[in-house]
């Protein structure tokens, strides 16, 4: 039910299910899995599901989060694959599908606000954290540079900053 | 012009999916050049047109992006098709995922997990607003629909973070609202 809802964003609509309305999981530990979810090779949603769906129910519950995030959406996009040429001539069809991609950005940029909390209590700091996250923002969204090279590049340098950062807090309690 | 795609390369498709699904660091897409050398450049299966139409549907279609791999192994091969580059691109990945994820929740406390959480946190976070912004930009480029177009967006954000709704009215709001023209 979750990946049907997911216009563009399945990832909103995750994380607010799983976190605003159910309280599964913690902002923080929404994030923590996410970017993991990222790093590793994959679709990152699937990977999400799997193993927020792993982590609570084992790996029942993992086979069970990939298949619900993906068997219904599969078989509509079949569908779609089959008629496209037909549909793509309505103006009210274009329409529409223009209305959902503009919730689907709002959705996006409401998660990240809303994860902009969670930086509060981030080791490094407020100004570090902005000053990457600004990075990140500046090269995928305006230099256009490959996530995969944001992804590896920017995480492996956040994360030596952080360790060191955590090291210097521990030295001086 | 397309090449005949014969029952007989089958493994040879599922293989490469095989393959790239381990490259696919930041998300099927990201391997979509690789795969647009093998169906459209090399083997002739696909035409330039199949393939850009393939992952129009998949980002216009609700459900992850990572769908344009099985509409693309359909245009190739039909349901065996879909199916192997389906399974091809999402058992590796899935199974590494799995593992490493298991692996990093035990560890959850050593200061090399501890780091690896803090440290990617705004990262993700930046990534979490690139997004945003590059579904945003089409609205934002376009006059005809830009009025409409940023207020919806705009509406979008306020009614996630002010109320508790469920993103799917929103999105049915949206489709009503484009549909009407005022998007």
């Amino acid at each position: 039910m979750l990946a049907l809802q997911g216009f563009g964003g399945v990832l909103a609509v995750a994380q607010r299910e799983l976190v605003d309305r159910r309280g599964w999981l913690t902002r923080e530990e929404f994030i923590a899995a996410y970017s993991l979810a990222q790093l590793l090779p994959g679709p990152n949603v699937v990977n999400l599901s799997l193993m927020l769906g792993d982590r609570f129910f084992g790996w029942r519950g993992a086979f069970a989060a990939i298949s619900g995030m993906l068997l219904a959406p599969l078989v509509l996009v079949l569908v779609l694959a089959a008629s496209y040429n037909r549909l793509s001539d309505y103006p009210l069809v274009a329409g529409a599908l223009r209305g959902m991609g503009a919730v689907a950005a709002g959705l996006m940029l409401a998660m990240g606000f809303k994860m902009l909390g969670t930086l509060r209590r981030n080791p490094m700091g407020l100004v570090l954290c902005a000053l990457l996250g600004l990075a990140t923002l500046v090269a995928v969204a305006v230099l256009r540079v490959p996530l995969a090279w944001v992804v590896i590049g920017f995480g492996v340098f956040a994360w030596g900053l952080a360790r060191w950062c955590l090291a210097q807090q521990e030295r001086q309690p | 012009m397309t090449a005949a795609f014969m029952l007989s390369d089958l493994p040879e498709f599922f293989l490469h999916f095989l393959t790239l699904s381990l490259l696919s660091i930041g998300g099927a897409m990201s391997t979509a050049p690789e795969m647009h050398r093998l169906l459209v450049h090399d083997r002739g299966w696909l035409t330039d047109a199949d393939f850009t139409t393939a992952i129009a549907l998949a980002q216009a279609a609700p459900g992850p992006n990572v769908l344009f791999v099985p509409v693309l192994g359909f245009q190739v091969a039909g349901l065996p098709g879909a199916a192997a580059a389906f399974v091809g691109i999402l058992l590796p990945s899935t199974l590494l995922s799995l593992g490493v994820s298991r692996w990093g929740s035990r560890r959850r406390d050593t200061p090399a997990v501890r780091a690896f959480t803090a440290g990617l946190a705004p990262v993700t976070v930046g990534l979490m607003f690139s997004s945003g912004w590059v579904l945003a930009l089409p609205f934002v480029r376009e006059p005809a629909h830009r009025v409409g177009g940023i207020v919806l967006i705009a509406a979008t954000v306020v009614a996630m973070l002010r109320t508790r709704l469920a993103p799917i009215w929103l999105i049915a709001l949206g489709a009503v609202a484009g549909a009407l023209g005022w998007a």
